[in-house]
């Protein structure tokens, strides 16, 4: 599998660190009740299909990446940065 | 269907043309007392407890492929109660102690081989920790022995003692554990249940779990609607999408494990062996192949096969710890849908809707679960209340804060 990252290029998957779905982009707020973080650090969509998860190019440039992505076939379908660079994904 | 030495002998003489089917297939019936979905191996043990020790065989299996099409025929068969954390402990001496018996219990022969696990470890703070491992599993009643360099020389000459960067200190020996045949247990459990008149319903897929006014009144499949006051998911790395069904989200990530077999050698390793340093674990099976695996591909896969960068890791790690099995040509490799949960600890639990259960959450560890899990599914089924073993393995224990982190790595699904 390779990632492309909008950066540095396609690139093994190797390089890079997956730490779990996309939603840790959106952290609730300070005062948010104790369900809302439960929610945020434990449940998951778990999608069997298209998906959305954040990739860190250890051994690259050092970016989060959000990733679009197939969880049954593995195929890469975009790949941005969270600041917002992005590219067409990559290689299944 | 019996089995003898005998009749092994005459079929061979006739063909082997005198086999009949270990169960029926029978029509899924419009109306069951209780459902369970998902023919693997807790599936099925969840099936046969409700029959055996509560009487309730107006029940059915709903599987969407084959009996054992799932996990319970991929895994890399480690048998074992050498948990830590009180919750864990003792539900898997639990379930140990059902395989000591399953034999006998269930007339198969599942190949429940005590051989002895050797988990090593590769620094003096390791070292610690196995030792304090080792009390907590003596402390439940089962067996641990802690090794010294010199005692793991002697039942394994064969590893590479002269590694520098990862010297082995050591081993953890719970001379209890082993390995057993995954398919046996499912086809095992499939059998018995079967005689007691469960119905094992395969190429039925459910499609839709009914509820009513709060309750679950029964669900949708692929083969017609059938009602029933109680329905458990059972369904493993599918756990997320059906428990969509009825509408609820779960602490749960899937991911993809890789097993590998390599042709059939003579017996060289006598034991299942565990590294400590990167993931890799080791058995040989009674065919001759070495069966071995390591990490996950850690990235969530609904893929039943992995990625070549994981190979290629447990690959180095198998040559790193004994450099002998280099010449052994890899067979086959494949992979499987884990059920990660957040803790690496399981589920077995009641959900909000009322008459829906959920055993689910088994991450990498669910083959030596499946007595113990489908007892105590099959208990709180019946009763309605969580089994003594299995109190901790609650549903909310992410909110309330009450986690089981065996490996203490954190709330991230793949970590575990
Ligand atoms: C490579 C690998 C190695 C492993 N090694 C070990 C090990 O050494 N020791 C250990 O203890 N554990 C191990 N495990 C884990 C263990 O195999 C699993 O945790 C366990 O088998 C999961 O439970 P199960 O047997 O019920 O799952 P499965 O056999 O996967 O059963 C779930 C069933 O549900 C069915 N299903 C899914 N959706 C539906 C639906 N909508 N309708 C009807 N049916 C449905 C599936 O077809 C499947 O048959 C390993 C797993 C893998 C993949
Ligand atoms: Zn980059």
């Amino acid at each position: 599998m390779r990632l492309t990252c909008p950066l540095c290029g396609p690139r093994d998957r190797r390089e890079f660190y997956y730490s779990g779905a996309a939603v840790a982009l959106d952290r609730p707020g300070a005062e948010a009740p104790p369900e809302a973080w439960d929610d945020h650090l434990h449940n998951r969509d778990n999608p069997a299909g298209v998906t959305q998860d954040l990739w860190y190019h250890e051994q690259g440039c050092c970016s989060w990446l959000k990733v679009t992505r197939n969880t049954v076939t593995h195929e890469i379908l975009a790949v941005e940065t969270v600041g917002g660079d992005s590219t067409a994904g990559g290689v299944a | 269907m019996r089995y003898s030495g005998f009749r092994v002998l005459a079929q061979g003489l006739f063909g082997n043309t005198g086999w009949q089917p270990a169960w029926r297939d029978p029509v899924p019936k419009p109306d069951y007392d209780a459902l369970i979905i998902g023919g693997g191996g807790h599936g099925l043990a969840t099936a046969y407890y409700l029959a055996k020790n509560h009487g309730l065989t107006n029940i059915a299996v709903l599987e969407k492929g084959y009996l054992g099409s799932g996990n319970i025929g991929r895994n890399t068969t480690i048998v074992r109660a050498n948990y830590f954390l009180p919750g864990n402990s003792e539900f898997y001496s639990h379930s140990l102690k059902l395989w000591e018996g399953l034999e006998a219990d269930l007339n198969y022969n599942v190949m429940h081989s005590q051989r002895g696990l050797i988990n090593l470890f590769h620094s003096d703070g390791q070292r610690d920790a196995f030792a304090r491992r080792g009390n907590a599993m003596i402390n439940q009643g089962d067996d641990a022995v802690l090794l010294d360099r010199e005692g793991v020389r002697e039942l394994l000459p064969y590893l590479d003692y002269d590694n520098t960067r990862f010297p082995i200190y050591g081993g953890l020996l719970h001379p209890r554990g082993g390995t057993a045949r995954h398919d046996a247990v499912a086809w095992g459990y499939a059998r018995a249940a079967d005689r007691r008149g469960v119905d094992l319903i395969q190429n039925c897929e459910v499609t839709g779990i009914d509820i009513k006014d709060g309750r679950v009144t029964g669900v949708q499949t692929t083969r017609g609607a059938i009602r029933a006051k109680k329905v458990g998911m059972v369904v493993a790395g599918r756990s997320g999408q059906v428990a969509a069904m009825a509408g609820l989200r779960l602490p749960i990530e899937s991911h993809v494990l890789q097993a590998f077999v390599t042709e059939g050698l003579k017996p060289v390793i006598d034991h299942v062996i565990s590294f400590g340093m990167g993931h890799f674990y080791i058995s040989q099976s009674d065919k001759g192949g070495l069966v071995f695996g390591g990490d996950l591909d850690f990235y969530a896969s609904y893929a039943a096969r992995g990625n070549l960068p994981m190979v290629e890791h447990v690959m180095e790690a198998g040559m790193t710890l004994m450099p002998m099995i280099g010449r052994a040509r890899v067979l086959r490799s494949w992979g499987g849908i884990m059920d990660m949960t957040p803790d690496g600890s399981p589920i077995i639990d009641r959900t909000p809707v009322d008459g829906l259960f959920i055993d689910a959450g088994w991450n990498y560890g669910g083959f030596k679960a499946v007595p113990a899990s489908g007892f105590c599914m099959a208990h709180l089924m019946a009763t309605g209340q969580s089994h003594a073993v299995a109190a901790r393995f609650r549903l909310n224990r992410f909110a309330t804060g009450h986690l089981l982190d065996e490996e203490g790595t954190g709330s991230q699904h793949n970590l575990h």
